[in-house]
């Protein structure tokens, strides 16, 4: 346990090489991948995300933690698959049609896999058919859609729409986000959730998902 | 290169000095107090003796500018340096001697007491970006005869920066230098390492009162700095244009330096001032007045060109409540002052021209303070050149969020105010409560409140101040002091 102390703050404090070493001293001392994952570090993150929310670390620190979580994951992807320990959950995201712009997309991809899910990232001007046929393809609980132009607003209907209409509602969640984005509107065209920035795009997921971590 | 503002070119300044340095020899200034007259007789100046009119010769002036420190530095309690009164770097601190506060639970003005007084030295000796207390507010609930002493003794045992002070009298000098006496544990101490600047000013017009002259007298003895406090009244009891108002200014303010310089030469001081021009609509000093800050801005680089630090009363507000023209006005000043490279602007937490304090303001101008901070480091660069590998990894990672170059320089490039300006996207900021600046500030005033730690003063020190106060206090008919009760 002293061990995962040790992986959690270097994760915490950013650190990729001592969390890619102490992540791979904790699997060769038999730690079960599962707890080394959920009790270092997804508990990592869980921290890096309260201070960030606080205030007391910025963007930054979050992103470094992030990098260093996933250099453990290299380490313990390859235990996780053959012990066939599932992830947090696998969501797609994409920049809805129209739409060039993924800066934002970019940074809540990052998060989220810093919060230990799997990412399907289909890039910018995705199409409502190819949003949805990779969910359910690739079993993905959660279509993440984001948007910067007003025009491109609509888009975000036909993908939830699109859900619906192959009665898909209860496998595939959907949250919107993006600067014109509001809580309104993904309300009014029926989204699941809205996340205001990339922190909060990751706690609605969760909640999506009904993981209390 | 620090960035930097201008007023004045170099004809109009020494023609605006030349025309003053002609008001002191031809016009004179009114001196009230024997002994400083006898100085000023002693060395040169002719006395108009029925009139109390003394003429300063320009030797006199340019004798007296040579031995003026054209630099110094304040020590806070513990002995360790804050400020270096230099070039034309800023440091600032609360607007000083208010009457009233603005009561932070009901919203309204009322006299301030000593809880008021306390409150306030315990947040500012937390607010980073505000180097000096001053002695910001006036308690009423002390004898008037002690409200000045009293003020700088509450400061001295709540917080360690220096502090910027005055004496209301001639006899309140004697304990407020005795408390310094006390903290520094010697004469050549206190000489060493000052602690305090008071500030001492001249009636426009080109008056001094017995009282403030001899404080000038008084703190140059004991090499106390001071901050001349010259306060033309444009088109009421100065001229009406910026430039007259200047040429009566630099005339008030270089006879300060020669009363300081002739007592004691290398008594160090600030080039200072509160002048404002005059609203003759309301018959007001407006401190918020654009032209009032443009005078304070031009004659700090008067101050300059003659070689001596400086200060002025800017940033603060006319407003009445912590509002936008509060803001406004706080901010406009303190940019110009830092452009201007006022040395010590004296203006955060004042509102109500210069009569009402505000701890809610306070925690707010800290922000502003700390966003002039930043302005005033100017562009430079910082591991920018070559610029062609910084490209590379844009376009590589897609960002710069975590690299090297972000991660050194982020936080000296960028200064992040909070918690009291809002820069939360508008979700974020309902998530948090949708809050206003002033619920923000008031919850911040809370905070530093609730985590004040007082300083590393020792006990027996702490004793001898509280001794040395109760003592003075007992003359004026207070046994106990109201600060005991708290």
């Amino acid at each position: 346990m002293e061990s995962l102390t040790a992986l959690k703050n270097s994760v915490i404090g950013g650190d990729e090489d001592s969390a890619a070493d102490l992540t791979q001293r904790a699997i060769d001392a038999n730690l079960a991948p599962k707890t080394i994952l959920d009790d270092g570090l997804i508990a990592a993150m869980t921290i890096v995300g309260e201070q960030f929310k606080n205030h007391e670390v910025f963007l930054p620190e979050v992103l470094l933690a992030a990098r260093a979580m996933n250099a453990a994951m290299e380490k313990l992807k390859p235990l996780l698959l053959s012990q066939n320990v599932p992830t947090l959950g696998r969501v797609v995201i994409g920049s809805v049609q129209g739409d060039l712009h993924d800066i934002g997309k970019n940074l809540v991809g990052i998060m989220l896999k810093g919060a230990g899910f799997e990412i399907i990232d289909l890039g910018h001007d995705v199409t409502p058919a190819n949003f949805v046929d990779t969910a359910e393809s690739e079993s993905a609980g959660v279509i993440g859609m984001s948007a910067l132009l007003t025009t491109t607003m609509p888009a975000m209907k036909q993908v939830v729409d699109l859900v619906h209409d192959r009665d898909l509602d209860s496998r595939i969640k959907t949250i919107v986000g993006g600067a014109p984005v509001t809580a309104e509107f993904a309300s009014e065209i029926n989204a699941d959730a809205y996340g205001f920035d990339a922190a909060s795009a990751v706690d609605r997921v969760k909640e999506l998902l009904d993981i209390t971590q | 290169m620090k960035p930097s503002v201008s007023f004045l070119s170099k004809e109009l300044l020494e023609r605006i000095v030349s025309e003053a340095r002609d008001v002191l020899a031809d016009v004179g200034v009114e001196v009230h107090n024997n002994d400083v007259i006898a100085l000023l007789s002693d060395h040169g100046a002719r006395v108009d003796t029925a009139k109390n009119r003394v003429f300063l010769p320009g030797d006199l002036i340019d004798r007296a500018l040579s031995t003026a420190p054209r630099s110094f530095k304040l020590y806070d309690a513990l002995g360790q340096e804050t400020h270096d009164f230099a070039s034309d770097q800023t440091y600032f601190t609360p607007g000083s001697a208010a009457i009233y506060v603005l009561d932070s639970d009901t919203g309204k003005m009322r006299a301030s007491t000593t809880d008021d007084y306390v409150k306030y030295a315990r947040i500012i000796s937390q607010l980073p970006y505000i180097a000096s207390q001053s002695t910001s507010m006036v308690p009423s609930d002390v004898p008037e005869r002690i409200s000045d002493s009293y003020r700088l003794y509450l400061s001295l045992i709540s917080g360690c920066k220096p502090v910027v002070t005055g004496a209301f009298t001639i006899e309140a000098f004697e304990v407020m230098k005795d408390l310094q006496l006390i903290v520094r544990g010697s004469g050549d101490a206190l000489r060493a390492r000052p602690l305090t600047v008071f500030s001492c000013c001249p009636t426009a017009p080109l008056k001094w009162s017995d009282v403030t002259s001899q404080n000038v007298v008084d703190c140059a003895r004991y090499s106390i700095p001071v901050e001349y406090i010259s306060m033309p009244l444009s088109g009421f009891v100065a001229p009406v244009t910026i430039v007259g108002s200047l040429v009566q200014h630099t005339a008030e303010t270089l006879s300060g330096v020669v009363i300081s310089q002739l007592t004691n030469p290398g008594a160090p001081a600030l080039y200072g001032g509160s002048p404002a021009i005059f609203d003759v609509r309301y018959e007001t000093t407006p401190m918020g007045a654009v032209e009032t800050m443009m005078i304070d801005c031009a004659y700090s680089e008067i101050g300059h060109y003659l070689g001596l630090p400086t200060q002025a009363y800017i940033s603060l507000s006319d407003a009445k409540q912590l509002d936008a023209q509060a803001g406004l006005e706080s901010s406009l000043g303190a940019t110009l002052a830092t452009l201007a490279g006022i040395n010590e602007v004296s203006g955060p937490g004042m509102l109500d021209f210069e009569s009402c304090f505000s701890l809610e303001k306070l925690v707010v101008d800290n922000e502003i303070c700390g966003m002039m901070q930043r302005l005033g480091q100017g562009i430079v660069p910082r591991d920018d050149f070559p610029a062609v590998p910084h490209f590379q990894e844009l376009l590589a990672e897609q960002h710069l969020l975590i690299s090297e170059h972000t991660r050194r320089h982020l936080r000296t490039e960028h200064y992040f105010p909070g918690p009291v300006i809002d820069r939360a996207n508008r979700s974020r900021w309902h998530e948090e409560g949708a809050t206003t600046l002033r619920e923000r500030a008031s919850r911040e005033v809370q905070r530093l409140l609730s985590e004040y730690e007082p300083y590393d003063l020792a006990d027996e020190m702490r004793g001898e101040l509280g001794q040395r106060m109760t003592s003075e206090a007992q003359r004026w008919d207070m046994d106990r002091l109201p600060h005991e009760e708290l």
